[in-house]
């Protein structure tokens, strides 16, 4: 077991890698009656092409979620009801990258915890069973598509990439779940359900040789090692569509605007890449940015706008999004205001306050057991050591942010995704 | 670990505040509690908006956003919450610790100064708001009404409580109406808040490492104006609520959608709570609807596969129940029949020992939770605080320990279907 801690966030994080390739992460939380307990997997909606028992396997959208669905069916029972009554407050999600399941309670963890890795790692899937799935998950996908926020999002990934698999629902489409028998879930488990692709995070007044010695009871002996996937193409590094625009039910136009990045191959570079693109996003437009009070005061944007970072295995881009009664203009002013101020330069005064500030909110969410466990497993997964965020940010210069402005942002790499009010009598 | 205090600053201002190093981070609030009221829903509503916007000594946005950024990335936001029939809008904030700081700094006093200038110090001439702010949180308030239509799960559930409540305080949303907010002027409204000023109950609060006596001295420095007004603290009966109908009331709206939702609205026959009903309510809720072990999970979702959700969520303070669902349209009847199928099986006291067992363990993990919590530490004593209950979530623990299966089927008796709504695709189209 490796205890590093970390001084500037006052965080310990004690780390073990199993012989059968687990690695676990427990944050020690003295005096928390709370603990949370995180098991995920490096497989998520991208996943859908991937090299298995000698050869290339496609499967249909939205399987890992599928699967995250039907996880919980045990021999004994729902797990979901089982952690449940034993006073947990159990859930799981599935990402593009990651599908992780997790609880968070007061008593009982030792025996949660044995039932979260006990039904994670068993499948038992039944014809049945997935049938009737087909119903709920069919009525979880009519509530997405129905809500505008994932499709301005969903809409802006398809824009944003040619081919990358990010472009595609989680969750599948009505037609493609359809496609999704047992055999096809007993596939992908065995895929990616074992313990050199997968991860434990833990938070709480826990001991850890208990966390320890659950694992390698319950879990096989022996990992599988690294799955390789398919995700198309490399991308090139213009925009797929510059703009994309749906009529939904909505009062007001939604809009979400994407610069597309070139991700760097290091995990190091990573995370400084993301560092620098939220400092970037903050000092363009976030709320303490002259740009922002500018927009908030003509009326382009109110409260719900945000903006900031995000990656996946082998993309990465900035964000910003919210309600706009006229999203084209705005789209504008946050473009020529990018050219300014690569131009002219950052304010010095106003980059050091933003500088404290995003670490400041860095900080703030290390209260959550929930950011620490998920984002450490994404983390392991991104090969990225997260928790020296403050170290970095301190070599992170005015200088640099300027020069990411000038190389990131232009036309041919920013896309428009909007989603406008249906009209009356249509 | 966790000292809890709870202070009369005055007659109408109370402090809650809790002492304790679990967090990085420190939590304020400052919370006004009216009682919802047509005439002043939108008033109130628009308030903490347009304070945010500057101060005498922060005048505007950018202002106010380097004070924050300042303060290592502090936060301090509007809200707006409706609790039973009261109205709580101010602010939240949070803060990061002294202790994460190098430098040496008063992070929690300069905070509660800056909590104390958007309330005390609004920018302008003092004797009004300034227009151009009013004029565009106006129109950003006028935006959040209408964009209620934008979430279809939470609209359904606007659209029965309105209609369901039509001639009870209850039936009004936290933030009025459009045509209320385009009523707003800056003398009327500059009056109305130099009223609330002087008389309405006001709730701090604050959650972190400082001792208390800090806190305290801190808060009574920075808002001495407040402490000084008497106060009217008229405390509000529940309104009696429309007599009960002799049939359950349906309301459907059209709208072009993929997924129908369906609302149905309970009441309990006394809606005033003594607060050890107000734990079996709790753990009725958890039994029926309110936890993935429930009735209505098990059943709706599980058995039928009839949605992706089937919840419940009850109003303590209202004594109202709703059930929500997300359903295929021709689905409505199957899905309303199961719905109430559910609650007379509770009814009937078909309920078994796990099932109680459950749903009060998962009441008593949710208040464990509370506790380790910062925000949800925060609504629950706002919660309570209008409710005029004292109780911590300790005592609230013990109370759920002792329900027992009786009380479950006679609270689900008490419980009679008022109206169902259902939001359906656009006439004559089939999904």
């Amino acid at each position: 077991m490796i205890r590093t801690h970390y001084e500037p966030i006052q965080e310990t994080v004690l780390t073990e890698t199993l012989e059968n390739g687990l690695k676990i992460f427990i944050f020690p939380k003295e005096g928390y009656s709370k603990n949370f307990a995180f098991f995920a997997t490096n497989y998520g909606g991208m996943d859908t092409r991937f090299f298995y028992d000698r050869a290339w396997r496609d499967t249909p959208m939205g399987v890992a979620h599928f699967l995250e669905h039907k996880m919980f069916d045990t021999k004994d029972g729902n797990a979901l009801q089982i952690l449940s009554a034993n006073g947990a407050s159990p859930n799981a999600f599935t990402g593009a990258a990651i599908t992780g399941y997790y609880f968070e309670g007061t008593e009982g963890f030792q025996e949660n915890l044995e039932t979260l890795l006990s039904f994670v790692s068993e499948p038992y899937f039944t014809k049945e069973s997935v049938d009737k799935e087909q119903g709920i998950i069919g009525q979880e996908i009519q509530m997405i598509e129905d809500n505008p926020n994932w499709q301005v999002y969903m809409r802006l990934m398809a824009a944003l990439y040619q081919e990358y698999p990010v472009r595609n629902s989680v969750a599948g489409s009505q037609e493609s779940i359809a496609q999704i028998t047992e055999e096809t879930l007993y596939q992908c488990h065995a895929a990616f359900y074992h313990p050199s692709n997968m991860v434990l995070c833990v938070a709480g007044d826990v001991n850890p040789k208990h966390v320890f010695d659950a694992a390698k009871k319950i879990l096989p002996k022996e990992g599988k090692g690294r799955i390789a996937r398919d995700y198309g193409k490399p991308e090139r590094p213009r925009v797929h569509e510059k703009d994309t625009t749906l009529a939904m039910e909505v009062s007001t136009p939604i809009f979400q605007l994407g610069v597309k990045l070139i991700p760097p191959e290091d995990g190091r570079e990573r995370l400084r890449q993301k560092l620098l693109g939220e400092l970037v996003c903050e000092t363009w437009m976030g709320t303490s940015s002259p740009l922002y009070a500018k927009l908030y005061e003509e009326g382009l944007i109110n409260q719900s706008f945000f903006c900031g970072y995000e990656a996946y295995p082998g993309a990465s881009f900035l964000i910003a999004g919210g309600e706009s009664r006229d999203p084209a203009a705005l789209r504008e002013a946050i473009l020529s205001e990018a050219e300014r101020l690569a131009k002219e330069g950052v304010d010095e005064t106003l980059f050091s306050r933003l500088k404290k500030a995003v670490y400041g909110n860095q900080v703030r969410s290390l209260n959550s057991f929930e950011y620490l466990c998920v984002e450490q497993a994404r983390a392991y997964f991104a090969e990225e050591d997260l928790w020296i965020f403050p170290q970095m940010y301190d070599t992170i210069l005015k200088e640099d942010v300027e020069k990411a402005l000038h190389d990131w942002v232009d036309q041919e790499r920013t896309a428009l995704s909007v989603i406008t009010p249906k009209g009356a009598g249509e | 670990m966790m000292e809890l205090s709870k202070r009369e600053l005055s007659s109408r201002v109370k402090l809650i505040a809790i002492q304790t190093d679990k967090f990085k981070t420190s939590m304020l609030g400052l919370t006004f509690l009216e009682p919802l009221s047509q005439k002043t829903a939108s008033e109130n509503a628009i308030l903490p908006s347009l304070l945010r916007r500057g101060t005498q000594e922060h005048p505007d946005m950018l202002a106010m956003s380097a004070a924050l950024d300042d303060l290592y990335g502090g936060v301090l936001e509007p809200m707006v919450r409706k609790k039973g029939e009261t109205q709580c809008f101010g602010f939240v904030g949070s803060f990061l610790d002294d202790a994460y700081i190098q430098e040496d700094s008063k992070v929690l006093e300069s905070a509660i100064d800056l909590m104390a200038e958007l309330v005390l110090r609004p920018a302008g001439d003092g004797k009004g708001f300034i227009e151009a702010y009013l004029d565009s949180e106006k129109e950003n308030l006028i935006h959040r009404i209408r964009g209620r239509i934008n979430d279809k799960q939470q609209y359904a559930v606007y659209r029965l409580t309105s209609q369901m409540c039509q001639n009870e305080a209850y039936g009004i949303d936290k933030y009025g109406e459009e045509a209320q907010v385009k009523e707003i002027t800056n003398q009327g409204l500059w009056s109305h808040y130099q009223s609330l000023l002087e008389t309405a109950p006001i709730l701090l609060y604050y959650c972190g490492p400082a001792p208390i006596s800090r806190v305290e001295a801190a808060v009574r420095e920075a808002l001495a104006p407040l402490l000084c007004g008497e106060g009217s603290k008229s405390q509000k009966e529940v309104e009696p609520r429309s007599s009960k109908p002799q049939e359950p009331r349906y309301f459907t709206d059209n709208m072009d959608v993929m997924q129908g939702k369906l609302v149905l609205g309970f009441r309990l026959d006394s809606p005033k709570l003594a607060p050890r009903d107000a734990a079996v309510l709790q753990v009725f809720n958890a039994l029926y609807g309110g936890s993935s072990n429930s009735k209505l999970f098990l059943n709706v979702r599980e058995r039928l596969s009839l949605c992706y959700y089937a919840n419940s969520n009850v109003d303590k303070q209202k004594g109202i129940l709703l059930v929500s669902s997300g359903i295929a349209f021709d689905q409505y009847e199957k899905a309303r029949d199961e719905i109430l199928a559910q609650l007379e099986d509770c009814r009937k006291g078909n309920i078994s020992e796990e099932e109680l067992l459950s749903a009060r363990s998962f009441v008593m993990n949710n208040l464990r939770l509370t506790e380790d919590a910062q925000g949800r530490l925060e609504d629950f004593w706002l919660g309570q605080s209008v409710a005029g209950c004292d109780d911590d979530p300790a005592a609230i623990l013990s109370a759920t320990e002792s329900v027992t299966k009786e009380d479950v089927q006679n609270l689900a008796k008490n419980l009679w279907l008022d109206s169902v709504y259902f939001l359906q695709g656009k006439e004559g189209k089939t999904p």
